[in-house]
């Protein structure tokens, strides 16, 4: 279902600008020519079939997938000429938790949010919101649970302060309060000036964020519906295109592991 | 990019000091080396005093691909090379902090193996002007070109078997230099040790130098 957009502000550069992009993993198109445009403080959700390709249009949009065919540019940095210029700029939470296990959640927030040359009350600040003030702070990330160290990754992230928030599966491995934090970290990124793109299989709580919704499947992103304020206008029902499936790899290309 | 080196060792080192991986693991490997050298030249003990520069530098070299190694796996876990490239560190300023990092536990190695030799084999340590400058550019120059081979094997699934392929034979004139230094130190003929000092010191410089330049694409690549 796809749904007429109204016409973007004049003069406003948008956040992200992809125009038929490609990027490849070995030789398979994980993206096979997308076209999106995320204006400043927008939430857009990504949604599709597993393998679709939202990790990889997450992981290009932070300049670390190659973008090789097709126009990319993020925060007004083109990822074909110059990738690393943007990535200190994006908070990108992955899968991985890109954390020390040896290190404390203290040592790992802080180390990152030294390296993003934070200001030490970021550090306190994005401990304190996500839960790891207390006990927590001195605890080996290696002795946490998984939900712990999702929380631990995004307090890396909020001290970071990014422009631009990629967020995969945000929610994934944590509990009711854990999930209202991040609903309440993505509301007041974009309420701050940020930006955030996030994927996500758990559509009710996530629809409530977004303001856009696209569906990225075959490695094609269709944009489905503009929802206005978040959580106003009901998407229309998931599921690719018509026809997304149909986008074959290119000849002898093999499956992403 | 200073700044980036020193937050790097910074966090490398207290990597180090809180999973005691190198005390608990490095260290023991390096004596127990030392050991076993001892047992199979004992019944010379003439040779086994000729040797104890070499054995001494073998044994810091194969103590010091442990720590290299650990080094970079601890980067490639859970996505933390991806979290690094994404963290606006100078390229450079991480080389140079992994490289100070190894060095400082490839110097305490050094002085712990030092004393070992002292005692397993009974050398007397003499012309120390000589064995300090040794042990300063020849643990430069294995961790300038160790860190240098161990970005360029970190994304690879058989790294920890690759690095040794690599490096031990980059790190053949170190070897040889420090051997031929210390050699000449506990000879009583300092003045022939400190050409090899010379030579070392710009193996270490090239390295750090090329380390400098490319540790980025290499990071991008592994």
């Amino acid at each position: 279902m796809e749904t007429k957009l109204p016409d973007r502000p004049t003069g406003a550069a948008p956040v992200v600008h992809l125009r038929g992009a490609v990027a490849l993993l070995g030789r398979f198109p994980a993206l096979a020519g997308v076209d999106l445009d995320v204006d400043r403080r927008r939430t857009v959700l990504l949604r599709g079939p597993n393998g679709a390709g939202k990790t990889t249009l997450l992981r290009t949009l932070a300049g670390l997938v190659p973008v090789t065919d097709g126009e990319a540019v993020v925060l007004g940095v083109d990822l074909r000429s110059d990738a690393r210029a943007v990535r200190h700029r994006v908070g990108l939470l992955a899968h991985a938790t890109g954390l020390y296990d040896d290190l404390t959640v203290t040592d790992n927030v802080r180390f990152w949010a030294r390296a993003a040359k934070a200001r030490p009350d970021d550090v306190e600040a994005a401990m304190a919101r996500l839960g790891l003030d207390g006990r927590l702070a001195h605890v080996a990330v290696g002795r946490l649970s998984a939900g712990q160290r999702r929380r631990t990754s995004l307090a890396c992230l909020v001290a970071r302060r990014p422009e631009l928030w990629l967020l995969d599966e945000p929610h994934a491995g944590l509990d009711q309060d854990g999930r209202d934090t991040v609903d309440q970290l993505v509301r007041d990124a974009t309420a701050s000036g940020a930006t955030v793109v996030l994927s996500s299989h758990e559509l009710d709580r996530s629809l409530e964020l977004a303001d856009e919704v696209v569906t990225i499947a075959g490695g094609v992103a269709h944009r489905d519906a503009d929802l206005g304020a978040p959580g106003r206008v009901e998407p229309g029902p998931a599921g690719p295109p018509d026809g997304a499936h149909e986008r074959a790899p290119a000849p002898g290309a093999e499956a992403p592991s | 990019m200073i700044r980036d080196a020193l937050l790097v060792a910074g966090k490398d080192l207290r990597l180090e000091a809180r999973s005691r991986v190198a005390l608990n693991q490095v260290l023991p490997f390096a004596l127990l080396v030392l050991v076993l050298f001892a047992f199979a030249l004992d019944p010379d003990r003439g040779v086994l005093e000729e040797a104890t520069p070499g054995l001494y530098w073998v044994a810091v070299l194969f103590s010091g691909l442990l720590a290299l190694q650990r080094s970079f796996a601890v980067e490639a876990a859970d996505g933390n090379r991806d979290a690094l490239r994404l963290s606006g560190l100078d390229p450079a300023g991480i080389y140079l902090g992994k490289v100070a990092a190894v060095s400082v536990q490839l110097l305490a190695l050094e002085v712990l193996l030092g004393v070992g030799v002292v005692v397993l084999y009974t050398t007397e340590l003499d012309g120390w002007p000589l064995l300090v400058a040794t042990v300063g550019v020849a643990t430069a120059g294995i961790a300038a070109a160790g860190t240098l081979y161990g970005v360029v094997a970190a994304g690879l699934r058989v790294r920890e078997t690759l690095l040794p392929l690599l490096l031990l034979p980059v790190l053949a004139p170190v070897l040889i230099g420090s051997t031929r230094a210390f050699e000449a130190a506990l000879g009583g003929t300092p003045s022939e040790g400190w050409p090899w000092v010379g030579l070392m010191g710009v193996f270490a410089l090239l390295y750090v130098v090329a380390g400098v330049l490319g540790f980025g694409p290499l990071l991008e690549e592994a």
